[in-house]
């Protein structure tokens, strides 16, 4: 098996995530960017658990929990989402900048 | 019951036959267990406050629990005391004056027994009696707090054996006294006359310290059995006490004339009836006025010594005569059924004294014995009626005989004792009484020269025993016979105030057997069980001429009474025109001491008093307060400025460059979630890339 070319759909998989992650204006768009982010480091958990043939398989395992956890996660965003655009008729990342009064 | 009734008659037979006095034994546990008479109600009087009106009975359930106990210890002591007779006396040192030390403890010996019972008893009673009386008062759960600290109170004096403690007794008594006399406060009149009886007391309380400095210094000692040794040992033996015994008796003596209520000092006793009844009753006619007798009986050997303070003997006897006649005679004026009561325990309290001045001291304490059971009787009886008809002023009474039965029968029973008829208590105790005087006016005539005078004293008692039969037929004419002349239909009293009145009217009627002359001599070896040896005259059998002169005296008021006020008289206007001229007004005016003491005595100081008072509060007292004001002032100005410039600047410029460094670091911050991430994102980069770099 070839290690370099799950690595490297893993980066791409990655880097596609962060451009989304900072570039979309509509937050469920930058919740699913950050899921594709998950799942590039899952594709490397899995990936580098086959190459060195972990005996416990501890890189499946993460990747299961990670999946879990990225489930609840989401479910939270999108409920975070969702209120935020029953309050503003929007969903739109750049116009929440409350953080700043 | 009907056992313990013949086992308490066969004491009584066995003590009254047996001659010679049983040598003193130390009472057991009962008496070494007798300091909870006084504690018991002292305590119980702070419960009562603080928990009383949580108690189903408002705190009356606690008092009547304490006086039961003291009147079934009171009687147990009683009981034994007569079976075999009891010297116990302990005391306990809690502090020390130079070398001098301060004692608490308690006595029980014949004298002490014979208050704690009279105390438990009556008390009791009164107790009982108090709970009707008292019903529907806004401070009933406070009156009974107060009145359970005036029993302690008492009870702490009875016990004393030392002059500290009796002084401590003494001055609760007397502000018990002030609580309860002042009990409707809400009238101007009740708390002045609160005010008169405890600066009164006072007054007389100065005579009490200092003759207990004089005596207990002379001798070294606070403790009664230690004075009462020196004087048994005799004047030689004790050339300080016997130097100073005289001023140290005198002032003493001043001292219980302030409890006592003797003349001049009475004048606090008729004013002190604006308290509730019950508290006339116990108080001011059945225990805490006999203190001043008590305390004299305590004291007795020293008047009685030859070479002590005998001649103060003379002076307790003029005192105690004019009292006992000249308040006898006031009392035949009065209006207020109260006020005739308390004129007329000042002139048995008369007869008291006399008794102890003339030497009698088993006369005197039997009176007081017998007295306090009729007079609780007739006050208690005189406030069933006031209760009835709403009124102290007999013009308000009348013809009660039937509405109040009991309350009728029992008022004959106390005033018949009260006048001295024969087969009631007051008979025996007042014809020993008289007939001490007679053998006092034939004895004291050769050592003092005093005969003459004990010879007029005893005169002056026989009328004031005819005065004592004309008031009461009075006022029980006035009261009972004749038509109604209040408002509203009077009844009968509740069973709770008349049960008392029963209870009360038995040893009224009775009580005097126990101490016939040459029968019965209970009494005699009651109060004679003690340490020290009484010197005591204790007649052997009646004296015929006093006992009829007495007895004549008696009934002849009683008619004279009847005559005037008796019941066939027709109308009001005939009773009211008897008046003797010249007299009246006198009597009226109560010789005008009362008078005399606001004009002559507490105005003349007042006023300076008052003026000086109030220079020292205007130039010294607001000078200082002033002063300080000001100084506190400045002060605080100085506070002020420091705290404004000092702290408040250190905090505010602390907050303001707080605020300064927010301003700048706010200039770099957008808010926008992307632009942290870009950031975060690129600073990551770096990071990782100069990693790989580096390594």
């Amino acid at each position: 098996m070839i290690l370099s070319q799950f690595v490297i759909l893993g980066a791409a998989l990655f880097s596609i995530g962060v451009y989304g992650v900072l570039t979309r204006r509509n937050a469920v768009l930058v919740l699913l960017s950050v899921e594709l982010m998950l799942a590039a480091v899952n594709i490397n958990f899995v990936a580098f658990d086959v190459y060195f043939q972990d005996a416990i398989a501890g890189g499946q395992i993460f990747s299961l929990f990670i999946i879990a956890v990225a489930a609840a996660e989401v479910g939270i965003g999108l409920a975070i989402v969702l209120l935020i655009f029953r309050n503003r008729q929007s969903a739109n990342v750049d116009e929440l900048d409350l953080m700043k009064l | 019951m009907t056992e313990f009734l013949a086992n308490a008659g066969s004491w009584i037979l066995a003590a009254s036959e047996s001659g010679e006095a049983a040598k003193l034994s130390d009472g057991g546990v009962l008496a070494s267990m007798a300091w909870l008479i006084p504690v018991v109600p002292m305590v119980a009087a702070f419960a009562i406050v603080f928990w009383g009106k949580k108690m189903p009975y408002k705190g009356w359930d606690i008092a009547i629990a304490v006086m039961a106990f003291e009147a079934l210890y009171g009687t147990a002591l009683l009981l034994s005391h007569i079976s075999s007779p009891i010297a116990h006396d302990f005391q306990i040192e809690i502090a020390k004056i130079g070398n001098m030390p301060i004692e608490w403890g308690w006595s029980v010996d014949g004298l002490s027994i014979m208050m704690y019972f009279l105390v438990g008893v009556v008390g009791f009673l009164v107790f009982l009696y108090a709970k009707g009386y008292m019903e529907g008062d806004i401070r009933f759960t406070w009156f009974f707090a107060s009145f359970t600290l005036f029993a302690g109170g008492m009870l702490v004096l009875v016990s004393a054996p030392n002059m500290i403690q009796l002084i401590v007794g003494w001055e609760l008594v007397g502000v018990s006294s002030w609580l309860l006399i002042g009990h409707y406060w809400e009238e101007h009149e009740n708390s002045s006359a609160a005010i008169k009886a405890f600066l009164t007391n006072k007054v007389a309380d100065v005579g009490l310290f200092v003759g207990a400095i004089i005596v207990s210094m002379s001798v070294g000692s606070f403790r009664f059995g230690d004075i009462l040794d020196a004087v048994e040992s005799g004047a030689a033996e004790a050339p300080m006490l016997a130097q100073f015994a005289f001023w140290g008796g005198l002032a003493l003596f001043i001292g219980a004339m302030g409890k006592s209520a003797q003349f001049p000092l009475h004048v606090w006793l008729p004013d002190a009836m604006a308290g509730p009844t019950p508290v006339s009753s116990l108080m001011h006619a059945a225990t805490m006025v006999t203190a001043g007798v008590f305390l004299v009986g305590r004291m007795f050997p020293l008047y009685l010594t030859e070479g002590f303070a005998t001649e103060v003997r003379s002076i307790i006897i003029i005192v105690g005569a004019l009292t006992l006649f000249l308040t006898g005679l006031i009392a035949l004026v009065q209006d207020d059924i109260k006020k005739v009561l308390a004129y007329s325990t000042l002139s048995q309290l008369g007869y008291m004294t006399v008794a102890m001045g003339a030497g009698a001291y088993t006369a005197g304490l039997f009176h007081l014995f017998t007295h306090a059971f009729f007079k609780a009787l007739l006050f208690l009886g005189a406030g069933s009626v006031i209760h009835s008809v709403h009124s102290n002023n007999m013009s308000d009474m009348g013809g009660l005989k039937k509405d109040m039965p009991y309350t009728y029968w029992t008022f004959v029973v106390g005033s018949l004792a009260l006048a001295g008829i024969l087969p009631f208590a007051g008979f025996f105790s007042k014809d020993e009484i008289l007939a001490s005087l007679r053998y006092a006016s034939g004895e004291f005539g050769v050592a003092d020269g005093g005969g003459a005078l004990a010879t007029i004293v005893l005169a002056l008692a026989i009328a004031g025993a005819f005065i004592t039969a004309f008031y009461m037929a009075r006022t029980v004419f006035l009261t009972f016979h004749g038509e109604y002349k209040g408002h509203g239909h009077p009844h009968e009293s509740p069973r709770i105030m008349w049960v008392p009145l029963v209870a009360l009217a038995v040893p009224s009627a009775v009580i005097g057997f126990i101490n016939i002359p040459g029968v019965t001599e209970v009494f005699t070896k009651l109060v004679g069980g003690r340490e020290v040896k009484v010197l005591d005259h204790h007649a052997e059998s009646f004296d015929g001429l006093v006992l009829v002169l007495g007895l004549i005296a008696a009934l002849a008021g009683i008619y004279l009474g009847w005559r005037i006020w008796g019941p066939d008289k027709e109308t009001q206007q005939e009773r009211d025109t008897f008046r003797v001229d010249g007299l009246y007004p006198l009597l009226e005016n109560k010789y005008y001491i009362d008078d005399f003491y606001m004009d002559g005595v507490v105005r003349p100081i007042r006023g300076p008093v008052a003026r000086a008072m109030d220079w020292f509060n205007g130039h010294v007292l607001d000078f200082i307060v002033n002063g300080a004001g000001l100084l506190a002032k400045a002060a605080g100005r100085v506070v002020y400025w420091f705290d404004q410039r000092g702290v408040d600047g250190a905090i505010n410029a602390s907050g303001a460059i707080t605020g300064a460094g927010g301003g700048v670091l706010r200039l770099l911050q957008t808010g926008k979630v992307q632009q942290y991430a870009v950031l975060i994102f690129a600073a990551t980069v770096i990071l990782v890339g100069g990693l790989v770099i580096w390594f």
